[in-house]
């Protein structure tokens, strides 16, 4: 939250509507999310002159209240009012926070025209649990009659709630950063705070060391103030402070807190008298223990930066402060430190210890020295003015800082190529003025030094190019095409395929679905039947997102549950997704799940799904990615699948995934599921080539064989094509029958063979030759008994 | 002259050939006429009776006969058959007004729906789609974006990490251009885009989901610049959201893109007047763009000097929300049939 009040110190902004301002402040590329105005039209400064009590009530007062151009009658249940109170009067027709509009009413008999107010009914305070006790506001003697109780009060403040992106966010959350960006925004120029003090004869070197002794703090400076009187903090410091959402506490913290919201720098103040002669800042060791100001215990280790008084720890540098030496009322004597800390290793440290104080999110983003020394002095200056402090001469100082200036030189037209436009030199110019950015011009080449409030900027024309463009106006760009040879872009490698696969699904009747990656253990531990090992994350969010999925057939499931607890009853989906194992190997999967009705009509008749379907459905997509005669199905023994209802589906003699009916002790519902691995049907096919049909007439013959129930008939069709000729083209299975009319463990199977001379047409005795001959060897074969001819 | 005999017939068939409803009395008709005894039949064994020179005329008669009673014997079956047929076919009558029977036609996933049609935008400008490994390592994820160890910018894409500080689970897809850029050995011009899954450590919950779908893209060649990819998200989003969309960039920050910029366009739900949606301001953000950091091109051997280009990436998510008017993210991932086969039509331009 920057508040405009505040703002309005360093730079003149009373010429600009709030909105306005907060539209080209958001056009520049800081996001003014939300402005936050306390403007309340309808209150007024009134004067209680008469306070009567209520004819019918004990708790009613009926007040006489001057507000200058009137005398209103208000009735009044607040008990702290008295004759003379100078009170927030909400006049008729005031809109109050929470869109309570005040009317002319009658109170128990009595004409009331308006309210007197509390802050909380006007959101400036917390709503109070004792509302009654806490009584109507008491502005003070010196409020006039007639004037608006919030500019008296001063908060009649404007907020901007910034969405900062984060290169910005350590110069732009702080009230002077901000300054800067509206500066340049408006081409005005900023105008810093007073940071002078005068100082006592006694210096600060002659009883106080400072040493560090860790390359992460690049930059301690400590001033020391004596004789401070702890107190409240003027009402411009609380009331900027409450604005920002920070609890006002006393004058000294006040003041620490203030500076960082003005500087961005944080600033720790240790109560001089408990820390004693010495500051030592180290790297923490393993195991060392603080107690910090909110009284719970911190273990450290060594990739924390701590502040010691030469033995133990005071403060986790840049965190919190240590309850050893914090500032309470009785405190007399401060050391102001202001330093430079390691951002990542602050980072780390709070968010180890779950500590995202305020100081420890300024130095996580990154500080510039540019306001370290300053904010130290500004701290001083305050303290003087407003507690009563002496400051010693001189401060300790260690600085390691890197001072060395970014300079960066460049020509117009470096600009020019970036943004795609053509921005004069003199305009260019304008733009580094407004940033404040030093420059200098020769032979038509600048040469800019980058501020150091403004880390974010590295030494490139890229950089610069934004600064200019952005100021310059984005709207101003051109829309071109890039100017790059025509051509069509296409799917590259596997997503061709997978395009391929997804789209001839769909047209099988499968919706496609997404699902996550992550799974629980028990979801990872269902239909192995690869037996990979699976990745398990080291840190995961949830137990139920832990491993890394190597099947889709149990995410699949879940939304066949999904749908089915929602009273979808007919569901064929598929999902296409990548799956790894322990060793990374990525394997594209489309795994299928059918269940219900494949063809519905309700009243005619439908077609339900079974394993033949699905199977059809696996079919159907090894032909259409062109492997006709290439793949076939085996029984498998997964688990989870019905051990008399699956097969593994196997391309060119290697399995490539599985088929089958979900085993009863997943799922008591008919449910069928496929998987495939992609990766092994992608791009291994023939060209697609024209081939003839038959111009001359076929040949059918009919064969019937009862066999063993466990012979597979596609053993015997193999059998039948391997004995054939070449003139046999197709062998189909038309009746399947086991039951009564055969032996328990025996089945009845008829063939339909396909006869085609395919250059000639075919004499019945060729064939019925070829054919006797097939019989014979099923016959032989398979041990079976020839039915019918 | 008229034969006798033939004038007897002549005068049967005229009493005889009247409009009948029988098919078995037509036949029957026949049979009196044309079949083995048959009076026409008949008076063919006649002409051995008939003197030589009358012979040809007498055949004549007969012929004529024959001919009239073929014509109506024709006429009367074809009559009737049709008039079987017509009744046949007036019992095989249905309800044309009862349910058709649901064919098996699946849908698309919305997502996927919404991914397909940025493809094709972008195929049409060259682009190709490539894809890449959602197991990445951290240095094609992070370091060679300029997102070196210990950067702030990692913290807001907190990350899945799959085996120590090295393996991950992608936090965007912006892994998949550098190896694009690898394997383009700072030689061959780029055009891509990578669709695909990305996670994050976030809650899942109405807006956050810890798996989603982006969509990045990166052109490198030469002289390209901010106003290059200004008219590329124009050509995009006027095809996604109708031609009266406009797009703005705001100034933004990436890594990996300097400058950078967010791309707004105007609110889908109010078309610019201002809604809740938009936060009353006209513009929604969809994207997040911007010319490819010197750094990045050169870590990815692309000398930037000689090369330059842009980079872009959107959530198909966000995407899909604004453009179907979906609230809950959560929808993606658990698809309702139902809701799904709404998406298995084609959708005006």
């Amino acid at each position: 939250m920057i508040s405009l009040n505040w703002v309005k110190d360093y730079i003149d902004i009373a010429d600009q509507d709030v909105h306005e301002l907060a539209t080209k402040i958001t056009k520049a590329g800081i996001n003014v999310e939300a402005v936050v105005s306390h403007e309340i039209p309808g209150l007024i400064i009134g004067q209680i002159k008469k306070i009567e009590n209520h004819p019918d009530s004990e708790t009613l007062h009926v007040c006489q209240v001057d507000i200058g151009k009137e005398n209103l009658q208000i009735v009044c249940g607040a008990q702290n009012i008295y004759e003379g109170m100078k009170v927030v009067v909400a006049q008729e027709g005031t809109v109050l926070p929470g869109n309570v509009e005040i009317k002319k009413s009658k109170l128990r008999g009595v004409d009331s025209c308006g309210m007197m107010c509390a802050l909380w009914e006007l959101e400036l305070e917390e709503k109070p649990e004792d509302i009654y006790a806490s009584g109507i506001h008491d502005l003070d003697k010196n409020a006039p009659v007639g004037g608006d109780p919030l500019v008296y009060l001063g908060l009649d403040d404007t907020l901007y709630d910034l969405d900062i992106h984060k290169h910005r966010n350590n110069d732009c959350y702080y009230h002077i950063g901000f300054a800067y960006e509206i500066a340049c925004i408006l081409n005005r120029k900023v105008k810093l705070p007073e940071l002078d003090f005068k100082t006592v004869k006694d210096k600060i070197n002659d009883n106080f060391k400072l040493e560090v002794k860790t390359d992460k703090c690049s930059y301690y400076l400590a001033r020391e103030v004596r004789n401070v009187k702890v107190g409240e903090s003027p009402d411009f410091i609380k009331q900027r402070l409450v604005a920002a959402g920070m609890r006002p506490i006393n004058n000294v913290v006040d003041i620490s807190n203030y500076v960082m919201l003005e500087f961005g720098q944080p600033l720790h103040f240790f109560d001089k008298d408990k820390l004693g002669e010495k500051i030592l800042v180290r790297d923490a060791k393993d195991g060392e223990k603080i107690v910090t100001l909110d009284g719970n215990e911190c273990e450290l280790n060594s990739s924390d930066i701590v502040i010691t008084d030469g033995k133990n720890p005071v403060c986790i540098a840049g965190i919190k402060g240590g309850a050893n030496t914090e500032v309470d009322e009785n405190t007399k004597n401060i050391l102001i430190e202001s330093a430079i800390f390691d951002s990542v290793s602050i980072r780390n440290t709070s968010k180890r210890l779950e500590l995202p104080s305020e100081a420890a999110i300024r130095y996580g983003k990154g500080l510039s020295y540019e306001y370290t020394e300053m904010a130290n002095r500004r701290a001083c200056h305050l303290l003087e003015k407003y507690a009563g402090a002496e400051v010693l001469d001189g401060y300790v100082l260690v600085d390691n800082e890197d001072y060395s200036e970014k300079t960066l030189t460049f020509k117009p037209e470096d600009v020019d190529k970036i943004l795609g436009i053509t921005i004069s030199e003199e305009d260019m110019k304008t733009e580094l003025e407004r940033l404040d950015f030093p420059y200098t011009v020769k032979n038509h080449e600048f040469k800019v030094t980058i501020p150091r409030r403004r880390l974010d900027i590295d030494a490139n024309v890229n950089d610069i190019a934004e600064e200019i463009g952005r100021l310059y106006g984005y709207n101003n760009l051109a829309s071109s095409v890039p100017s790059v040879p025509l051509r069509r872009g296409e799917y590259i490698g596997d997503v061709k395929y997978r395009k391929l696969v997804s789209k001839r699904l769909r047209s099988l009747g499968l919706t496609e679905v997404k699902t996550y990656t992550l799974v629980s253990p028990e979801m990872a531990s269902k239909f192995k039947y690869e037996e990979k090992e699976q990745v398990v994350l080291p840190n995961p969010m949830s137990v139920d997102k832990s491993v890394v999925r190597t099947t889709l057939i149990p995410s699949l499931l879940n939304i066949y549950e999904y749908n089915k607890a929602r009273g979808v009853k007919d569901i064929s989906i598929y999902e296409i997704a990548k799956t790894y194992d322990k060793k990374y190997e990525e394997v594209s999967k489309v795994c299928g799940l059918m269940s219900g009705e494949y063809l519905t009509n309700s009243w005619n008749g439908n077609m339900k799904i079974d394993f033949y379907v699905v199977k059809g459905v696996v079919e159907d997509i090894l032909e259409y990615m062109g492997y006709h005669d290439r793949y076939s199905f085996r029984r498998d023994n997964c688990s989870d699948l019905h051990p008399g209802v699956q097969a593994s589906i196997i391309l060119d003699g290697k399995k490539i995934g599985i088929l089958g009916k979900v085993h009863p002790n997943i799922s008591k519902k008919d449910i069928y599921v496929f998987e495939l691995n992609l990766n092994s049907i992608f791009g291994r096919t023939n060209k697609l080539k024209y081939k003839e049909a038959f111009k001359y007439p076929s040949i059918e013959k009919d064969m019937a064989f009862i066999l063993d129930k466990n012979i597979d008939v596609y053993e015997v069709i193999k059998t039948i094509k391997k004995g054939a000729n070449k003139i046999l083209q197709e062998v189909g299975v038309f009746d399947v029958y086991e039951g009564e009319r055969v032996d328990q463990n025996k089945k009845s199977v008829a063939f339909n063979l396909v006869f085609n001379g395919m250059d000639r047409t075919l004499t019945d005795e060729e064939v019925m030759k070829v054919f006797n001959g097939l019989i014979d060897k099923v016959v032989t074969t398979y041990k079976a008994e020839l039915r019918d001819k | 002259m008229e034969n006798k005999k033939v004038l007897e017939v002549k005068k049967e068939l005229e009493k005889d050939l009247v409009e009948i409803d029988d098919l078995k009395v037509v036949n029957d008709l026949k049979v009196k006429y044309l079949g083995k005894k048959g009076l026409i039949t008949e008076l063919n064994s006649e002409i051995k009776n008939v003197p030589n020179e009358e012979k040809k005329e007498f055949g004549m008669q007969v012929n004529e006969l024959r001919n009239t009673f073929n014509d109506y014997y024709e006429k009367m079956v074809e009559k009737l058959e049709k008039a079987e047929l017509d009744k046949k076919l007036a019992n095989e009558a249905i309800d044309v007004t009862l349910p058709a029977t649901k064919l098996a036609v699946g849908a698309p996933h919305i997502l996927e729906k919404v991914i397909e049609e940025v493809e094709e935008v972008f195929m049409s400008m060259g682009f190709d789609v490539i894809d890449g490994p959602e197991i990445e390592e951290d240095k094609y994820n992070f370091e060679m974006l300029n997102i070196p160890k210990g950067h702030p910018a990692r913290d807001a894409q907190d990350t899945f990490y799959v085996e120590g500080e090295e393996m991950l689970l992608r936090s965007q897809t912006s892994p998949v251009q550098v190896r694009t850029m690898l394997k383009g050995e700072g030689k061959t011009p780029i055009r891509m885009i990578c669709p695909g899954k990305t996670y994050r450590r976030d809650d899942d919950d109405a807006s956050h989901s810890h798996q989603f779908m982006q969509i990045e893209g990166l052109l490198v060649d030469k002289d390209i610049s901010l106003s290059d990819l200004k008219g590329t998200m124009d050509v995009l989003f006027k095809r996604l959201f109708g031609k009266s969309s406009e797009t703005r960039f705001r100034p933004s920050y990436y890594q990996f893109t300097e400058p950078s910029v967010e791309v707004d366009i105007t609110c889908v739900n109010c078309h610019g007047k201002g809604c809740n949606v938009c936060k009353h301001t006209g513009w929604v953000t969809v994207c997040g763009a911007g010319v490819v950091h010197p750094n990045v091109l050169r870590m990815s051997g692309y000398d930037p000097d000689v090369w330059s280009g842009f980079a872009f990436g959107f959530g198909a998510e966000r995407l899909a929300m604004m453009k179907y008017d979906i609230n809950d993210i959560r929808t993606f991932y658990n698809t309702d049939l139902r809701e799904a086969k709404i998406f298995d039509r084609e959708d005006e331009e």
